[in-house]
């Protein structure tokens, strides 16, 4: 077995250069040159990952992946996929990094061992699985990575999604955009509610023309919203109630009965003005 | 024992809750409240609950409680100042103490306590 561990090691060692070359091949063959990585860039990591690939395979032979020789090339593989992630390739294109480097390394094996067929099985075996396992972890990194970016975007979302704006002294408007779900309500909620005591605000706008659907769920939070801000001394009116949106909530039985609700926000703006006992008029010149 | 304040002003009362509420001194305030409209004929009440961060069931049935009987007692209650968070947690609770009038601060609460009918013509009997 010591003898075949040193076959793939040794044989990456002696065939490095022409490996690379081939393995370059297989890649740019693979791969559709659209400039998202330069050929440097993709022969500087292969340069790389053979370096690394072949201190680690000297220490230990083809072992454990998961065994501490191996940290190194799973950090460089950690990094790759990272950066394949933000350019935008897919999981295939960035396993094929890998698994690509399978044809040039198995001819190099038959090349030396093709007169034993038993050893040459047996390294191609323990090859295919090393690279396997490598394969399979920069897909797991990669799509890590992807899950981050998505996470960090719905974060994103979520704050950019409920600005709370003065429009009159005394009058806060929210537009909604986007499906209200629980969470996105509480903290529409909270930071609604914490303007209102903020700035003393008595009447509270919140405009759902953003809103594509509404369910039981959407209504049941909405009223929630409202009764919330009720319970604290301000006034609330919903605004931006699309036809389909005001059959839909009629169809649902949903009993919006005892809330302000508005077509426009202009419509509201109209109200809360006066209510507020302002008074706007055109100034005719 | 710790018991709220009640402060009197002209025919209103105010009372400021600024410790934790629990249940003995709630209901400590029920009668207290209740005694004082009943000796000075108030014609209103102002709770102000702005320093409380937690407002349970209970109290929140002891606040509506305490609207109702002030309302048997010819005076009416405006409750000013409550945290955005309590709010959410009474929605939660499904408690929208729907009887209870509500203000966001003490001065909008006076102005709705002084200019509400039932103050003016209160007045006007005395």
């Amino acid at each position: 077995m010591a003898h075949v561990q040193m076959g793939t090691a040794a044989i990456l060692k002696q065939h490095r250069n022409q490996i690379l070359t081939d393995w370059m091949k297989e890649l740019s063959n693979g791969l559709q040159s659209d400039g998202r990585i330069s050929n440097s860039e993709l022969s500087d990591q292969t340069r790389e990952f053979l370096n690394l690939l072949q201190s680690a395979s000297s220490i230990n032979g083809i072992g454990d992946v998961e065994s501490e020789s191996w940290v190194p090339i799973r950090e460089f593989l950690d990094g790759i996929s990272r950066s394949r992630a933000q350019q935008g390739f897919s999981s295939a294109e960035t396993a094929t990094f890998i698994f690509s480097l399978k044809k040039p390394l198995f001819d190099f094996l038959r090349q030396e061992l093709g007169n034993d067929p038993q050893v040459l099985a047996d390294e191609i075996w323990n090859a295919t699985e090393l690279l396997d396992h490598l394969g399979l972890h920069t897909i797991k990194t990669f799509q890590k990575a992807r899950e981050d970016v998505i996470r960090r975007q719905q974060e994103e979302l979520l704050e950019l999604s409920t600005p709370v704006v003065k429009v009159w002294d005394g009058v806060l408007a929210l537009p909604i955009i986007g499906t209200l779900d629980s969470a996105r309500t509480q903290i529409v909620m909270e930071s609604l509610l914490q303007k209102i005591v903020d700035t003393g605000s008595e009447i509270a706008i919140i405009d759902i023309t953003g809103v594509p659907t509404v369910d039981t769920m959407t209504a049941q939070h909405l009223l929630k919203t409202v009764a919330a801000i009720r319970m604290m001394g301000a006034d609330c009116i919903i605004s931006g109630i699309r036809p389909q949106i005001a059959q839909t909530i009629v169809h649902l039985g949903v009993d919006l009965q005892g809330v302000t609700t508005k077509a426009t926000l202009a419509d509201a703006l109209t109200m809360a003005l006066k209510r507020s006992g302002f008074i706007v008029s055109r100034n005719k010149a | 024992m710790e018991r709220i304040p009640i402060l009197r002003m002209g025919h209103l009362l105010l009372v400021t809750i600024q410790v934790e509420m629990d249940d003995r001194i709630a209901l400590r305030l029920q009668e207290d409240l209740t005694n004082q409209i009943e000796k000075i004929g108030a014609r209103g009440v102002l709770i102000d609950i702005s320093a409380l961060e937690i407002v349970d069931s209970f109290i929140a049935r002891m606040i509506s409680n305490i609207s109702a009987m002030a309302q048997l007692l010819n005076a009416r209650t405006v409750v000013v100042g409550m945290q955005p968070a309590v709010a959410i947690t009474l929605v939660e609770l499904g408690l929208t103490m729907s009887g209870i009038k509500t203000a966001l601060n003490v001065e909008r609460g006076m102005a709705m306590l002084t200019t509400s009918e039932d103050f003016e013509s209160g007045n006007g009997e005395q």
